[in-house]
């Protein structure tokens, strides 16, 4: 297969076109003949949900839950407002691939919302923006939601279809935890983000107390092609299981680092060598494959691994959200885990103890040890108050705070060990190798 | 079994549950303790703790009890491995950033954190970085703070916006950050706002008029009633070496649930005022002498006997207790006059006849919640009895149509219907409620009223506010403070009475003070005696007795400068008798000028009785502090006197043989509230100067007016007090 290959695109597909984020651009590609369809009565709510489920779409925002599923749970019959809101509040460290959609095919994603909302029978779509994304991606996607109204495809009884959507645009204050679809349900109503505890789901009890879907940009922004393309074909670009197309977003030390849309399960190799190899001719140490939240995989054993949900949830850690995170071998390890672990502390809302209490606990003790004061307990501590913090708190954010600490620390155990007893020193200092 | 019933086993019990119902609310029922801070049985489910986590058969994760609901054959371990590891894990996470000042923190030996520390906690802690310190906050006089012991639980947060209604609480910040505050300085200004303080599982928020004045232990608990409004709040007052030093809720679901009012929690700093009298006063030769307790009887017995009966005023305060008020109406009557009053606050005291016997709201306190439709008419009623309001409240949230009428001013945090009326005015707004009233049920008002009924001017909310009391099936009207002192009293409890009727509501009144209803049923009234049986010879009136002078007046429990009508003529009318025994805990200043004798009394603290609340609920309580000085409960001070006066059946040996008289001579049954002949409807209208004065939540009686933490707040310093 030729990775390279532009119709292997999902939600870059109008990638190259000049001004790919224009309406005009997108139509040539074929743009909202989807949402077209629907609205000539050629589409139904019923074999939109079909085609979503047959397609092996999942949630791109880190969890990976199937998107057809989690749209069937709409009560879309029932009386009264439901939503449909996009979550644009990437946030997960090393993760960009939905600024990109948002800066270069947002109308793909305005479509994908239209979709959605039909197939649930949302009236009313939210697109949720982090505050960060306010230089580029948000006039972007506004002018685009500008676009779309003005060419009739969106608002009341869209060309006398009796079908109504209405899309908005909401930009948050930058907060991690607004990410959490229900913090960020909340925020949206204007409240501090806080994950709410679930049940009831967003599905019975969301938006103003409405039933709501909250869907990742990425996964909306997919769903047009899917319909145009055919679930078949989508479902044909990755291996079981792990329909698709996936945006790796890579970082670290690579020679070509950047968003790839490539077919779901490529080999890392295979991914690691699009990218030009690790940089400097230095070999690969360790890589983080879904976002700062998931365990570290040591470079050996991601060498032989698939980039799919399931070939990294086999290998121990997760796709999460594509976000490659590459390091070669002068990474520190204890300063990496620092690092991670200081965004938690400071990203968790506050609300539950042990996310509250832990992260600060983490971050200061790791940070002990890089000061040279670490105890050779410490590390037994730190496993151990991560294990208290993963599964014990109202969202995800305290597994996410809990699993780079476990997973440093199993797999790195020695540069630990070996910076308390060396006073702080780190161990890729020692072998002569700072890190450029 | 029923649909919504299910079947859940904890820890190997097999326990039912409803549908819906979360797994704390069942084993709190089964009396199976699940370890919680941020869980309130009155308070809506935050979850954020996660103390309660338990493990539940097929879940991945430990699951926190109160949050989550009940399956049919659901399994839960409270006690397993699992769960008892997860609710360690979080101790050691809330004890990582408390601080440990337990030795000079008040909540020490009664502090949750403390006492689930003990089962769940470390010996040591792992913790060895730096602690979070948070600066406190200065939310006013009544509660103080020691945030950097706040566990977020969010209790405190959580009262003040679903509770009170007013959301002065929240949190700020993020994470580590996150902060409990009112985000501006400022006090925490609410009727309720003490609550915060019982709730507050650590001591973050603590009593400030009690800081570092006595540990938990060193207290006895002792079950009491509130001595302010007639809800009769249970409490408990905790007394260290025979001094109450502080009061907090009794729970009581059919009364005030686990609140109490700021006045009834922080009125008790009054009793230790330094103006109480600690020995009996005698005015010799102008000058007031510390007199012992049975030279001042004598004389007092003397005097009385001396005097014309008829020429003998007795006036007492309508928070008296029931045994003090039936030994006061008995020793008047047994002098031979019906010169006797406790309704000093009324100014329309004509229609008497027509006086309920006992006063009450018509309805019970629980029952008022699920009402359909209430109408409060001339009330003031979060400063005249905040829990009531509270109860309101909870009918409003629950779907009742409440409805004010009202002096224009007041806020309520609920949905509702508000007749902005000016007190003069209010004859008017009822003229035209029963105008809407009859073109919404089709019927006519009498023609007794017809006089009053106005069928032009009735608006919208008018319509609005007849619409619900009479579409309700279960509607009440609630006559207020403002209504019973207004000048034509009677004339609107007449236009309430067929407004009532028309549309198939109860009427109730809201009683004065503690104790209006149990004085008026034994009779310290004129023109009945105990149980409303009717006298001969109706006496003087409260405002007829402070007219003109009288040649001797006994004073039980009130001021008269500041609890009638007319102070100022009140004194100058006392001022002119030749005798005045006053009965009171305190000496103000103004005793000085007009009482002869002076007789100290105890305050409820210091005295067993009974207080009949508004529901019509007797109440009965011991004495729970220790009299101060020579001080003595009143039934004993009248029983004696009684003796000095040779009256007959005097021979109580304690306060309960008081109580049974009192209660055998009354009605058991409450009597709803029919109205008789009607009164006249004539008269003029009355100037804004003969109103009654806006009320004063914390000048309500003697004993408030004496705490200092509660007239330092600015809710003290509003209205009422100039």
């Amino acid at each position: 297969m030729n990775y390279r290959e532009n119709e292997n695109l999902v939600a870059f597909a109008p990638f190259g076109l000049e001004n790919s984020w224009t309406l005009d651009a997108y139509r040539s590609i074929g743009g909202y003949q989807s949402w077209q369809q629907v609205l000539s009565g050629e589409l139904s709510a019923d074999d939109i949900i079909d085609k979503v489920k047959a397609s092996g779409l999942r949630g791109r925002g880190g969890a990976g839950f199937p998107t057809g599923l989690k749209w069937s749970f709409m009560p879309r019959n029932a009386p009264g407002q439901k939503y449909i809101v996009c979550n644009s509040d990437e946030s997960e460290p090393g993760t960009c691939h939905d600024r990109d959609i948002l800066r270069y095919n947002p109308h793909a994603l305005i479509e994908g919302m239209a979709i959605a909302g039909y197939a649930m029978g949302a009236t009313v779509g939210y697109n949720y923006i982090r505050g960060e994304f306010f230089a580029e991606p948000v006039p972007r996607f506004e002018s685009a939601l500008r676009e779309a109204y003005e060419a009739g495809l969106l608002g009341q009884n869209i060309n006398g279809s009796g079908i109504d959507f209405d899309l908005h645009m909401f930009v948050g204050a930058g907060a991690y935890i607004c990410g959490e679809e229900t913090g960020l349900l909340e925020s949206l109503e204007g409240k501090p983000g806080r994950p709410r505890f679930k049940p009831p789901f967003p599905a019975n009890y969301g938006l103003y107390g409405k039933p709501t879907t909250v869907n990742n940009t990425y996964t909306l922004a997919s769903v047009p092609t899917i319909l145009r393309k055919g679930p078949e074909w989508f479902a044909a670009l990755g291996p079981e299981k792990s329909g698709g197309a996936a945006i790796y977003s890579v970082s670290g030390h690579v020679e070509k680092p950047g968003n790839y849309e490539l077919p779901m399960g490529i080999p890392f190799p295979d991914l690691l060598e699009i990218c030009g190899g690790i940089w400097k001719g230095r070999k690969l140490k360790a890589v983080i494959p879904g976002g700062s939240s998931v365990p570290v995989m040591p470079g050996e054993v991601i060498m032989e691994c698939n980039m799919d949900y399931e070939s990294l949830r086999e290998a121990g850690s997760a796709l999460g959200t594509g976000a490659v995170v590459v390091m070669d071998e002068t990474t520190c390890m204890v300063r990496m885990l620092e690092r991670i672990s200081r965004f938690y502390y400071a990203e968790s809302c506050g609300q539950c103890t042990p996310c509250r209490e832990g992260t600060g606990w983490l971050n200061r003790v790791i940070n002990r040890v890089i000061d040279g004061k670490g105890r050779s307990e410490d590390l037994d501590m730190l496993v151990e108050v991560a294990n208290k913090i993963e599964g014990h708190t109202i969202c995800a954010l305290g597994d996410a705070a809990a699993w780079p600490v476990q997973s440093f620390i199993k797999h790195y155990r020695h540069e630990f060990a070996y910076m308390i007893e060396h006073g702080g020193r780190s161990i890729v200092e020692a072998d002569g190798k700072a890190a450029a | 079994m029923s649909d919504d019933q299910v079947t859940i086993e904890v820890d190997g019990i097999s326990l039912p549950a409803k549908k819906g119902q979360m797994v704390m609310e069942v084993t709190d029922d089964a009396g199976i303790y699940i370890p919680r801070f941020c869980y309130h049985a009155k308070l809506s489910v935050a979850a954020n703790c996660r103390m309660c986590l338990v493990e539940v058969e097929k879940a991945p994760k430990p699951l926190p009890a109160c949050a989550t609901p009940v399956a049919e054959g659901m399994k839960i371990s409270t006690k397993s491995p699992a769960a008892i590891a997860a609710q360690r894990a979080t101790m050691e996470f809330l004890l990582i950033n408390h601080p440990l000042d337990c030795p000079i923190c008040d909540q020490g030996g009664e502090c949750e954190l403390q006492d689930l520390a003990m089962g769940y906690g470390r010996d040591i802690s792992r913790y060895n970085e730096g602690k979070r310190v948070v600066a406190d906050k200065d939310i006013g006089p009544l509660v103080s703070t020691d945030m950097t012991r706040c566990i977020h639980c969010t209790r405190c947060v959580r009262f003040t916006e679903e509770i009170a209604g007013f959301q002065e609480l929240g949190t700020m910040g993020r994470g580590e950050d996150m902060k409990i505050g009112t985000y501006v300085e400022k006090a925490v200004n609410h009727e309720l706002s003490g609550n915060i303080i019982d709730l507050c599982p650590v001591g973050a928020l603590n009593s400030k008029p009690f800081r570092y004045r006595a540990r938990a232990w060193e207290m006895i608990q002792q079950a009491t009633v509130s001595p302010h409004d007639s809800f009769g709040s249970n409490m408990f007052a905790h007394v260290k070496q025979g001094r109450l030093m502080r009061v907090v809720p009794q729970p009581n679901d059919e009364i005030n649930e686990t609140w109490l009012s700021d006045r009834d929690r922080f009125s008790y700093d009054g009793i230790y005022s330094t103006d109480r009298v600690i020995k009996p006063l005698l005015r010799i030769d102008g000058e007031f002498r510390e007199t012992e307790w049975s030279t001042v009887l004598e004389q007092v017995s003397d005097r009385l006997q001396q005097t014309d009966a008829a020429k003998i005023g007795f006036l007492s305060s309508p928070g008296a207790t029931v045994e003090e008020s039936f030994l006061l109406q008995r020793i008047a009557r047994g002098l031979g006059t019906n010169n006797i009053d406790h309704r000093l606050q009324a100014r329309d005291l004509g229609d008497s006849d027509n006086d309920p016997v006992q006063p009450h709201i018509g309805t019970d306190i629980v029952s008022l919640e699920s009402a359909d439709a209430i109408a409060v008419i001339g009330s003031d009623l979060r400063r005249e009895v905040p829990m009531l309001a509270h109860r309101v409240r909870k009918a409003a949230l629950a779907g009742a149509t409440v409805s004010f009428i009202n002096p224009p001013g007041q806020q309520y945090q609920f949905s509702h219907q508000y007749l902005a009326t000016e007190l003069t005015q209010l004859r008017a707004a009822l003229g035209a409620l029963i105008g809407a009233a009859e073109v919404a049920t089709g019927k006519i008002a009498p023609d007794s009223v017809a006089q009053r009924v106005d069928r032009q001017s009735h608006d919208e909310t008018h319509r609005a506010v007849a619409e619900s009391l009479a579409q309700g099936e279960r509607s009440h009207i609630l006559l207020g403070h403002l209504a019973q002192r207004h000048p034509a009293f009677t004339q609107i409890r007449a236009l309430a009475s067929v407004l009532a009727d028309m549309t198939g509501a109860t009427i109730g009144f809201i009683p004065e003070s503690a104790n209006a209803a149990g004085a008026s049923l034994v009779g310290v009234l004129p023109h009945r005696g105990a149980g409303g049986e009717p006298v001969a010879t109706p006496g003087l009136n409260a405002r007829q007795m402070l007219a003109d002078a009288l040649d001797a007046y006994v004073l039980f429990g009130f001021e008269p400068e500041v609890d009638t009508v007319e102070g100022a003529q009140a004194v100058e009318t006392l001022r002119n008798a030749n005798f005045v025994v006053v009965m009171s805990p305190w000496l103000s200043e103004q005793a000085l000028e007009y009482a002869d004798v002076i007789l100290p009394i105890g305050t409820f603290a210091e005295t067993a009785g009974t207080y009949v609340n508004l529901e019509g609920r007797w109440q009965s309580f011991s004495g729970v502090a220790t009299p101060v000085g020579e001080a003595r409960p009143g039934w004993k001070v009248l029983r004696v006197l009684a003796n000095y006066l040779h009256l007959d059946a005097f021979d109580y040996n304690d306060a309960l043989e008081v109580t049974v008289a009192a209660r055998e001579a009354v009605p058991v049954e409450l009597q709803d509230y029919r109205i008789g002949p009607m009164p006249s409807m004539d008269g003029a209208d009355f100037g804004d100067d003969l109103m009654p004065a806006p009320i004063s939540l914390y000048g309500s009686d003697s004993l408030v007016r004496r705490s200092r933490p509660l007239q330092r707040t600015p809710l003290a310093r509003g209205v009422g007090e100039s």
